[in-house]
């Protein structure tokens, strides 16, 4: 037994942080926050370029020898500058996807032009009338020919701005059960047919609706076989919830900044708000709990080196560390006192507003890429053997 | 990086498990109340060589880390073991890593082979006397912080008495008399052992309650799948599932952390201590709400003394207790975690 993981990366910290500093440009940032959309392609460009993207990927398909290491590190260096790089995330997932459900021909024609940085996906799950129950989606997909005709909607289809495909969940098989009758799409944003119109939200993250009206996809365009999509799905669920992707980066330094805050900061009698008890033991409880979400992290990647398919690990990992992470950026708010109400902008406001608008980020983080009570079904149901409470169909 | 035991540890866990289900089950528990001490299962867990297991093999222990006596902790705390096994230990490997002349070797040995049993004190001498000392009331030698000294008390003539208490454990106080005590170290030396102590009985601990834990939740669970309310299983209600799920998924965060820990001693990693601190609150609170969570799903019968549950709810807040009010060891974490000067070892 040892837990020596860190200290990998560490190696590779040096230069990524040069690669960083010489690459990343502060102003990155402020057009996200202004922006909304997450996932700058001029950072892309360059992640590409130096075969960041590629970094572990078997070489027939494009992969890079940059270690993945560094890779990891960069990314890692990159959530540090506070920037984000969902549709890369996205990508990432349906890419790893295409390895275990795609065909040959589409592992040739996807996976280096993604890692290129010239193919983006964003995720076409959610509809209106459907989230955590992602199954029930109505979207319907048409074979006609060697094609198929899509029509229907999405929602929350996040840096759909900047992609240029959607992975999209349609129904193929209405008479079949729910599960029985899903397909899933990689379908192209310069179709005709298709559409898009912004979602604002409180996270400042700019997210989409997009519409699919007789949209025309090449047979190519089905990822899997038809009607087994949502085994499809469940192969990216796994990836979505905590598999080393870019995505499952997180940021530990959270309660070590909130430390810093408060050690210089003073109350009116010249105290350190460090030294205040109240204030001092919320911050060692996130950092416990920031210790844990950094363990079972490793749990997840320990049991995926060992060839597991990730299943209940990732599942606790994201339940445990995104409920953890909405008390902290509200416990951060209330120890930064009145002033914890500053947005980004504001004068005076603690860490540049950033614990304001993390506070607001956060609330989604429960919601999607299942929701916390499915995450809780699933841990009751496939590790603790109870019975299922959902109704089946 | 490697998450798992290796497979003589593993083998050990499956042996001590088969061996506490066996010596240990509830009724030798209850029994064991109020003193919370079964002397015929002492002797048999010193025979196994438990409690001086990582002490060093020169020093007649088994030269095992902490992380086998993390994993004798968790199997231990999954059957309330009555029997000072943590103390012990704890205590045992501080005097075995005393220079030869700091105590009497007779002693030190006398406390490896279990003919002597050992226990740390906690928190510092108030006055004359070390206060709910665990393992106080069946320990033959108590090592203590007086002041900066740090020193060997052995109990003379009449038993210490024990004190009534919510987790049926033998604690009690000890007078520490100066004019006898055996002084082991003085100064920062002195403070360093004792601190050293207190993570290893922190760390251990930590691993027993993620055992508690984990077993109270299956006590949870079998009850909730077995017992029906309104037709169906109150397994099969979500609220009911949702609480259990979290509690599973703290556990597994629990465990981890108490074997970051116990590894991180073994490594003599400079923030093991602080580990340990973490480890030890982080699977009180895990132990705590789960035990709670498992005797609430038992409805009325959770109330009652009968039913297993109320052994593990009462020690899942008693054991950690002991050393003191866990919020108070949250507020000192960020000083010791992120300042450069703080002591972490």
């Amino acid at each position: 037994m040892d837990f020596w993981e860190s200290d990998r990366l560490a190696a590779h910290r040096d230069a990524a942080r040069a690669w960083a500093d010489a690459n990343v440009r502060p102003e990155w940032v402020e057009e996200q926050q202004d922006g909304g959309c997450h996932q700058t392609m001029a950072l892309h460009e360059l992640l590409a370029r130096d075969g960041i993207l590629a970094a572990g990927w078997p070489p027939e398909y494009g992969g890079s020898d940059v270690d993945p290491g560094f890779a990891r590190a960069v990314f890692e260096e990159i959530a540090r500058r506070d920037l984000h790089v969902d549709g890369w995330s996205t990508t990432y997932m349906v890419m790893h996807t295409i390895t275990h459900v795609g065909t040959e021909a589409q592992k040739r024609r996807y996976i280096p032009a993604a890692l290129r940085g010239e193919l983006l996906v964003a995720l076409g799950y959610s509809e209106p009338d459907s989230g955590s129950d992602v199954a029930a989606a109505k979207t319907t997909a048409v074979r006609d020919g060697d094609a198929w005709v899509l029509n229907g909607q999405k929602m929350f289809t996040s840096t759909a701005q900047v992609c240029s495909h959607v992975f999209v969940l349609a129904r193929t098989n209405p008479e079949a059960p729910k599960h029985r009758g899903l397909s899933m799409f990689l379908v192209p944003t310069d179709a005709a047919g298709y559409e898009r119109r912004p979602i604002r939200t409180l996270g400042g993250q700019v997210t989409n609706a997009t519409f699919y009206t007789g949209v025309r996809v090449p047979g190519s365009a089905l990822v899997g076989e038809a009607d087994a999509g949502w085994s499809v799905m469940r192969v990216a669920l796994t990836y979505e919830r905590g598999v080393g992707g870019p995505g499952t980066i997180e940021k530990p330094a959270m309660a070590a900044n909130l430390a810093a805050w408060a050690r210089e900061a003073r109350r009116p009698d010249g105290t350190s708000v460090l030294d205040d008890p109240l204030v001092a033991e919320r911050i060692g409880r996130i950092a416990v709990d920031k210790e844990v979400t950094r363990l079972l992290g490793h749990w997840v990647e320990w049991d995926a080196a060992k060839g597991g398919v990730p299943g209940i690990q990732g599942t606790m990992r994201k339940l445990f560390f995104t409920e953890a992470a909405q008390r902290h950026y509200s416990d951060a708010l209330d120890i930064l006192g009145a002033a914890g109400i500053l947005a980004p902008g504001a004068p005076g406001a603690p860490a540049g507003g950033k614990f304001e608008y993390d506070f607001r980020a956060a609330v989604v983080s429960t919601i999607y890429g299942g929701a916390s009570e499915i995450l809780r079904d699933v841990i009751a149901e496939r590790h603790l053997g109870l019975p299922r409470n959902r109704p089946r169909r | 990086m490697d998450l798992d035991l290796t497979d003589e540890q593993e083998a050990v866990r499956a042996a001590l498990r088969e061996f506490f289900q066996k010596e240990s089950p509830p009724a030798v528990v209850r029994d064991a109340e109020p003193l919370g001490f079964d002397a015929a299962l002492w002797r048999k867990v010193v025979e196994l060589g438990l409690a001086s297991m990582a002490v060093p093999e020169d020093r007649g222990g088994g030269g095992a880390g902490l992380v086998e006596l993390a994993v004798a902790a968790e199997v231990l705390g999954r059957s309330l073991a009555p029997v000072p096994l943590i103390e012990a230990a704890v205590a045992n490997n501080l005097l075995a890593s005393l220079p030869g002349d700091a105590v009497p070797e007779p002693l030190v040995s006398a406390a490896v082979t279990g003919e002597l049993l050992a226990t740390p004190a906690l928190r510092p001498v108030e006055g004359d006397a070390a206060r709910l000392v665990p393992a106080g009331a069946v320990a033959d030698l108590v090592v203590a912080l007086q002041d900066d000294r740090l020193v060997l008390v052995r109990t003379a003539g009449e038993p210490v008495p024990a004190v009534p208490n919510l987790g049926a454990m033998p604690v009690a106080d000890r007078r520490v008399d100066p004019a006898e005590a055996i002084v082991l170290a003085t100064g920062p030396a002195a403070l360093a052992l004792h601190r050293r102590a207190v993570h290893h009985w922190q760390l251990l601990t930590g691993a027993a309650l993620v055992g508690l834990a984990s077993a109270a939740l299956d006590l949870g669970r079998d009850y909730a799948l077995e017992r029906r309310a309104f037709g169906v299983p109150v397994a099969g209600f979500q609220t009911v599932q949702h609480r259990m799920a979290d509690n599973a998924t703290a556990i597994e965060g629990a465990r981890l952390l108490a074997y970051e820990a116990a590894w991180a001693h073994d490594v003599d990693l400079a923030k093991a201590g602080t580990l340990a601190t973490m480890s030890f609150l982080f699977a009180g609170e895990t132990a705590f709400t789960t035990a709670s969570d498992a005797l609430h799903v038992h409805g009325g019968y959770g109330y009652t003394l009968e039913y297993d549950i109320q052994l593990y709810f009462r020690r899942a807040k008693a054991w950690p207790l002991v050393a003191g009010d866990r919020r108070a060891a949250y507020a000192e974490l960020p000083r010791r975690l992120y300042d450069e000067t703080a002591a972490t070892a």
